[in-house]
């Protein structure tokens, strides 16, 4: 059985605040998790703002030092005893799509630069190979080429530069995808184009995802297994289906009261009547 | 009423000048709370930018202006021209990613009261700053860090705190939900909502999340390639859209505990550099005629308050029939053929 993650005794402390009114914010809170598989699988993370799914995904990601635990990813240990460094090595198996991707650009270089960049080094390919290798991620999420071109971040609606940062992760095919609310600023029509991609990688490429997610629908769609957390804690974790469909942890009961159904309303708004200013 | 006229939006860049509003012309009541959908990139920022009035290099208005329906100070009427000196009183922006337009160097608090409305009093409104925050969630001490110390939701949470604080007239959100777990979202739209009842403030709301208009908009705007396709009560919008696009983007969307596939829509939106003739979502409609493609459809009242721009609007119930979802998930996910001749395609 290949390791496709691995988490044992994981804890992150923050400090937050300046003295003397510091507090200390317990970001991991002992996580342990093993996901073991010869297949690729989807595993999503979902949980509470501020729950530390983004501290986990950049712990596997060696963005962040864990204050103790071990971990391994998709055979690198990458923290705790034996952690290897080539970097470059690294990113060609596991590869991130940031939250945010206005942070995830730079500012002052253009996007395709950046994924050109990104085929040429991560990759390795020629630069013949690298232009073709853009295209066709840019062509797998629905963007032209063309339309990129030159364009910096800002010069992108949001959702565009979603897509380019999850075309952007596929260009070195990677084992391994840490992908962090890959597709919050995305339509609903373009969304699932995106999930059924995700759907085809692993088949095809035998990609397996760690899927940071708010949207427990897509979750539901596409993944093998889930993990829910809660302040630091993974607080359920089983087949993704199962998971959602009969929940055991009250938080996750919470989580999928709250969603905001086309079914029935929270608020009856048809006595809202317009008020004056 | 906040009226719209004719607005032309242009974005100047190396390449030329396009228009990423093209021609809206709208009237929004007062003391409602409107939903704005539509494809990525189809112009919704930009439209919530120009209603803000924040309106500079390198977007300008080629064409049109906003009439606010309410007079300033001086009694003049409040318009395009003169809406900036609103800011934060009378009129607030949550902006998209606004999780990122925080000073990182800047302490949440500093931020807060950096406004030319609490000039003099900073002291007394960052008490009142302390004591609001809880009200979205956030511990008070929240406000003491800096914004990379916050985790993605926290940091949204300051924004809509700080949009909401003055309790403006018109509060314009993009996206205030997105970074949001759903338990904080509900909680954050429930107050949002309340605000608005206890105000009777005009909200306008983006989001992607056909979900949230569902439980929280009176109006829904759907746009299309910097167009207005359908513009209608949320109620009918929903129980009975008459536009393709509008039908597609509600039926996209998975729920939990179906399994039968979804495939999203298609193949993209017209690039802004080269408009089609005719109807901008005729080459990704399945009601296309000879007609879409020549002829563009305004934007016309087809029943009461109700808008749309299509030749077929009348067809669009009918197209919900046969648009059904497809076959289960489960049987096609075994079929690595079957799901990659689908991705192909959108290719
Ligand atoms: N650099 C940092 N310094 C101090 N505290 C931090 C830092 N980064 C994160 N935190 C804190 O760690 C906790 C977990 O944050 P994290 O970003 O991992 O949450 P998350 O689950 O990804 O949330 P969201 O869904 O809102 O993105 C939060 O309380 C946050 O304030
Ligand atoms: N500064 C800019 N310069 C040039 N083009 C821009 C600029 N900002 C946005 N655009 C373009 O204008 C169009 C509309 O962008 P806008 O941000 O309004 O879209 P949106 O509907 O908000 O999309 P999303 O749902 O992805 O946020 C897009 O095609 C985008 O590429
Ligand atoms: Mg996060
Ligand atoms: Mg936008």
């Amino acid at each position: 059985m290949k390791t496709i993650l691995k988490a044992q005794g994981l804890n992150k402390t923050y400090h937050l605040g300046s003295f003397p009114r510091t507090i200390k914010v317990r970001a991991l809170n002992d996580i342990n998790l093993t996901i073991e598989s010869d297949k690729p699988v989807i595993i999503s993370l979902v949980g509470e703002s501020g729950s530390g799914k983004t501290t986990l995904a950049k712990v596997i990601l060696r963005l962040v030092q864990p204050s103790s635990g071990a971990v391994t990813v998709a055979g690198h240990t990458v923290a705790g005893k034996g952690t290897r460094p080539s970097r470059t090595e690294f990113l060609r198996t596991v590869q991130p799509i940031f939250q945010n991707p206005f942070e995830a650009f730079s500012q002052y270089r253009t996007v395709d630069a950046y994924l050109l960049e990104t085929a040429t080094r991560v990759a390795r390919l020629r630069k013949d190979e690298a232009v073709q290798a853009v295209e066709e991620a840019l062509a797998a999420v629905g963007m032209q080429y063309k339309d990129v071109r030159g364009k910096y971040p800002n010069q992108f609606s949001g959702g565009e530069l979603q897509r380019a940062s999850v075309a952007r992760a596929l260009i070195p095919r990677p084992q391994l995808i840490v992908a962090d609310e890959p597709v919050s600023m995305i339509d609903a029509s373009r969304r699932m184009i995106i999930i059924n991609l995700f759907l085809a990688l692993k088949q095809e490429f035998q990609t397996s995802f760690l899927y940071i997610t708010h949207d427990l629908a897509t979750a539901y769609y596409i993944s093998d297994y889930i993990a829910v957390m809660n302040k630091g804690r993974i607080v359920e974790f089983g087949d993704a289906k199962q998971v959602l469909s009969r929940p055991q942890h009250e938080y996750t009961q919470l989580l999928l009261d709250s969603i905001p159904r086309l079914d029935y309303r929270w608020v009856d708004r048809r006595n809202a009547a317009p008020g004056k200013y | 009423m906040i009226r719209l006229d004719n607005i032309v939006a242009t974005y100047t860049t190396q390449r030329g000048h396009v228009n990423a509003v093209d021609g809206v012309t709208l009237e929004i009541p007062d003391s409602i709370v409107m939903g704005i959908a539509g494809e990525s990139g189809c112009g919704k920022s930009t439209l919530m930018k120009v209603i803000y009035g924040d309106i500079g290099f390198p977007l300008s208005l080629s064409s049109g202006m906003v009439d606010y329906g309410f007079v300033n100070e001086r009694g003049e009427p409040v318009t395009t021209e003169n809406i900036r000196r609103e800011w934060f009183r009378h009129i607030s922006y949550i902006p998209q990613s606004s999780m990122s337009s925080l000073n990182p160097v800047v302490r949440i608090r500093d931020q807060f009261v950096d406004f030319p409305a609490t000039a003099g009093r900073k002291k007394e409104v960052l008490a009142q700053v302390r004591a609001f925050v809880p009200k979205l969630g956030l511990p008070p001490e929240a406000i003491d860090a800096y914004p990379h110390q916050l985790s993605g939701g926290m940091r949204q949470r300051i924004m809509v705190a700080m949009a909401t604080f003055f309790q403006p007239e018109v509060i314009l959100a993009d996206e205030p939900t997105t970074a949001l777990d759903v338990v904080v979202q509900k909680s954050i739209l429930l107050l949002l909502l309340d605000l608005q009842k206890e105000m009777g403030n005009t909200i306008m709301l983006v989001s992607h999340d056909m979900g949230v208009h569902y439980q929280i908009t009176q109006k829904m705007l759907i746009m299309y390639a910097a167009k207005v396709v359908e513009y209608a009560d949320t109620d009918d919008l929903f129980q009975r859209p008459l536009h393709p696009y509008t039908l597609m983007l509600i039926n996209s969307l998975p729920t939990i505990g179906d399994d039968r596939a979804r495939h999203g829509l298609p193949g993209s939106p017209p690039s802004l550099w080269e408009m089609p003739q005719g109807c901008r979502f005729a080459p990704r409609c399945p009601l296309a005629t000879a007609l879409c493609r020549k002829e563009e459809p305004p934007l016309l009242e087809h029943e009461r308050g109700r808008f749309s721009a299509c030749h077929y609007a009348a067809s669009v119930p009918e197209l919900k029939q046969t648009l059904q979802a497809g076959p289960r998930l489960s049987e096609i996910a075994h079929d690595t053929a079957q799901l990659t001749a689908d991705v192909e395609r959108d290719v």
